[in-house]
């Protein structure tokens, strides 16, 4: 893990200092809303429907048994006792007091946490691969381009005040679980034909009102020319990005209006005006900051997985969770256990203090005390060894933490929707509550096989509706919460959109509607043929026929 | 339909009300309640002092139902920032510090 430097710490530091002296000046009358809004929301300070919520990031997803623990404290000491864990790797806390939140935040940087460029138009948690650094088939740790690239944007006074908001994603690994392809910067490692290792780099992606699956602007970059390349993008985007229309100021409408070629055009011109100068990064910081992601000391481990596979036969439920939490580690004798935050009706992501300061400890006794939070909103340790995993097992059931359904319909993500947000629609937790009712028969589930659901509250999109296999959107009808669904989405290494099956529907009619949907797939669906594929091959027409009704397959609010 | 304003308390953001007489309160069923556009407006312009002041931010005039003998907000959203998230009714707390 990275450490920070002393830079970091004073660099932090000051900040927090910042922020107290805005905040007096802000209750003392001198600063108005209107001029404080915008420092509140450099730290990750909003207003939401309830009370001020705090953002704080976790850079990459990557977190020790400590910041877990100091998590847990800020939860049961600022907030009432439990946080959010997003899609974008960080976790929120929603009732948070204005005048704590100084000593909240420098509590969060003794563990070298911040809520800085968690909010407003800048370059925001870099986030990655969850199993980055612990998966055989990775390239290379992506966690070391992340660092550079987070050092390099926090704070960079050109790019703190861009049109919108920036997204950066950095994968490793072929197999996409960063869903790189739908952020402003998607970095795929990959080898060149002299076997080189680089990065393809993607640009103009992004959910939304307008969902976009980025383009490749360069198909290798060599990794010395990151800073210079990505720079670059920003200054062009900068530039020539619309500030005077929010719904078209983030990248990928520019990169629609100009075209992927001249925008290419542009960024390679100002590439090659800065690469030469001091942009590219030195060999010996790459190396510096490789070595904080060293692999840690592993012990020489057998092969545990015949034993495993006694205790998997002698108990059903472990057996379940084995196929569905376990994933395999790089390392013999090791695994990588998910934490999912998806009991039945548990709030998506959500997770008390008690079970924070629980999952610290675990962490400590069988993961190396470090652990991830990815982008479906579940958590991760990646360092299990085999021989631990049916007592971690054990542990992680009463603290719910144990659900087998990683990947499987009932593993939904979801926003905090309506109620929580501001900028809501209509409620998403309750939609995922309902249809988690509806989907107990866990050998059903199983049958069921890969199915993402993703649910939003609105057209911001941050449970990433567009992307899930069934996406569930929440509209307003006249006062009225109603559900739009679409189906055939994916934000894996072949991202698609996901198409709008037909009108809204209310809430109680929303599981009725996945159940048609499954029941359909299951029907049509060839050998062991994924709903992705399911849907691809045979299209639109008998899903929403089983939705609607035959009649009804037109209609289209 | 009878109004009342809601807004957030600037030291610690928690849903707030006017009470009958300009003052604050945490909880909807202390808020007064106005039958008319009228009052309305001219409380909505107290409200805005309190911003000025730096106490409230953000106020404004939500619907209410009265009937029943209880005040209660018209719409999800407003029913939502009265009694906390429908999903966690376990951490209710208003801004008085009841519950929880
Ligand atoms: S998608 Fe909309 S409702 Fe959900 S968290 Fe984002 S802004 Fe809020």
């Amino acid at each position: 893990m990275y450490r920070y430097d002393e830079f970091d710490h004073k660099l932090v530091q000051e900040r927090v200092q910042q922020f107290r002296h805005q905040v007096k000046r802000r209750l003392s009358g001198e600063l108005t809303e209107d001029q404080f809004k915008p420092l509140r929301l450099m730290n990750g300070l909003y207003l939401q429907l309830h009370a001020y919520m705090l953002r704080v990031n976790v850079p990459y997803g990557a977190m020790t048994s400590r910041q877990m623990r100091k998590f847990a404290h800020v939860a049961r000491t600022y907030d009432r006792g439990f946080g959010h864990f997003t899609t974008r790797q960080n976790i929120q806390y929603n009732w948070v007091k204005l005048e704590e939140t100084p000593n909240l935040l420098a509590e969060l940087a003794e563990v070298e946490v911040t809520g800085i460029q968690s909010s407003g138009n800048c370059v925001r948690n870099i986030t990655s691969d969850h199993y980055a650094g612990r998966i055989k088939d990775e390239l290379a740790d992506p966690r070391v381009y992340c660092e550079l690239l987070r050092q390099y944007t926090v704070l960079h006074p050109e790019f703190s005040f861009l049109p919108r908001k920036f997204k950066i994603a950095v994968t490793g690994s072929p197999k996409d679980r960063a869903a790189v392809a739908l952020h402003d910067i998607g970095l795929r490692m990959h080898l060149n034909d002299s076997g080189k290792l680089g990065f393809e780099v993607l640009v103009g992606g992004g959910q939304g009102r307008t969902p976009v699956i980025a383009k490749t602007i360069r198909e290798w970059l060599s990794p010395e020319h990151l800073m210079a390349y990505v720079e670059a993008i920003l200054r062009v985007y900068n530039l020539n990005g619309r500030r005077d229309n929010i719904h078209k100021a983030r990248i990928k409408i520019i990169v629609n209006q100009l075209g992927i070629d001249r925008y290419r055009e542009l960024v390679d011109q100002e590439f090659d005006r800065i690469k030469g100068d001091v942009k590219g990064i030195p060999e010996a910081e790459i190396q510096r900051i490789k070595a904080y992601f060293a692999p840690p000391e592993y012990e020489e481990l057998p092969d545990f997985t015949d034993k495993l596979s006694t205790l998997r036969l002698a108990d059903k439920a472990f057996d379940l969770w084995m196929s569905s939490n376990v994933a395999e580690h790089k390392i013999r004798g090791y695994a990588i256990v998910n934490l999912t935050l998806k009991a039945p009706d548990r709030v998506p992501g959500d997770i008390t203090a008690t079970a924070m300061d629980a999952v610290a400890d675990l962490a400590d006794e069988y993961s190396l005390g470090e652990m991830r939070v990815n982008h479906r909103q579940n958590l991760v340790f990646v360092d299990v060894k085999q021989m631990d995993l049916h007592n971690l097992w054990q542990k992680l059931g009463p603290l719910e933490l144990a659900t087998p359904n990683l990947g499987q319909l009932t593993d939904m993500i979801t926003c905090p929707g309506l109620d929580y947000c501001n900028l809501a629609n209509a409620r998403s937790i309750p939609v995922a509550q309902d249809i988690n009712k509806h989907f107990v028969d866990v050998d059903r589930l199983i049958a069921i096989g890969d199915f993402t659901v993703n649910i939003s509250g609105c057209m911001n999109a941050c449970g990433h509706h567009h992307v899930g296999n069934v996406g569930i959107l929440g509209v307003d009808k006249h006062g009225t919460e109603f559900f739009q669904l679409t189906l055939g989405g994916s934000s894996d290494e072949g991202a698609s959109l996901g198409d709008r099956l037909g009108r809204a529907l209310p809430q109680e009619e929303v599981p009725a509607a996945i159940e048609a949907i499954v029941d359909t797939y299951m029907d049509i669906r060839e050998d062991d043929e994924r709903f992705l594929d399911t849907y691809r091959r045979i299209g639109m027409v008998p899903f929403k026929e089983a939705v609607y009704g035959s009649a009804d397959t037109k209609v289209v609010v | 339909m009878s109004q009342m304003i809601i807004a957030n308390r600037l030291i610690d953001g928690l849903v707030i009300y006017m009470g009958p007489k300009g003052e604050w309160v945490g909880s909807i069923s202390e808020g007064a309640v106005f039958e008319n556009e009228h009052d309305a407006q001219r409380w909505l312009v107290v409200a805005q002092q309190a911003v000025e002041d730096s106490v409230v931010v953000d106020p404004y005039l939500i619907d209410i139902d009265a009937g029943g003998g209880k005040s209660l907000p018209v719409g999800a959203r407003e029913t939502i920032r009265a009694f906390g998230p429908s999903v966690r009714t376990d951490l209710l707390e208003d801004a008085e510090g009841n519950g929880g």
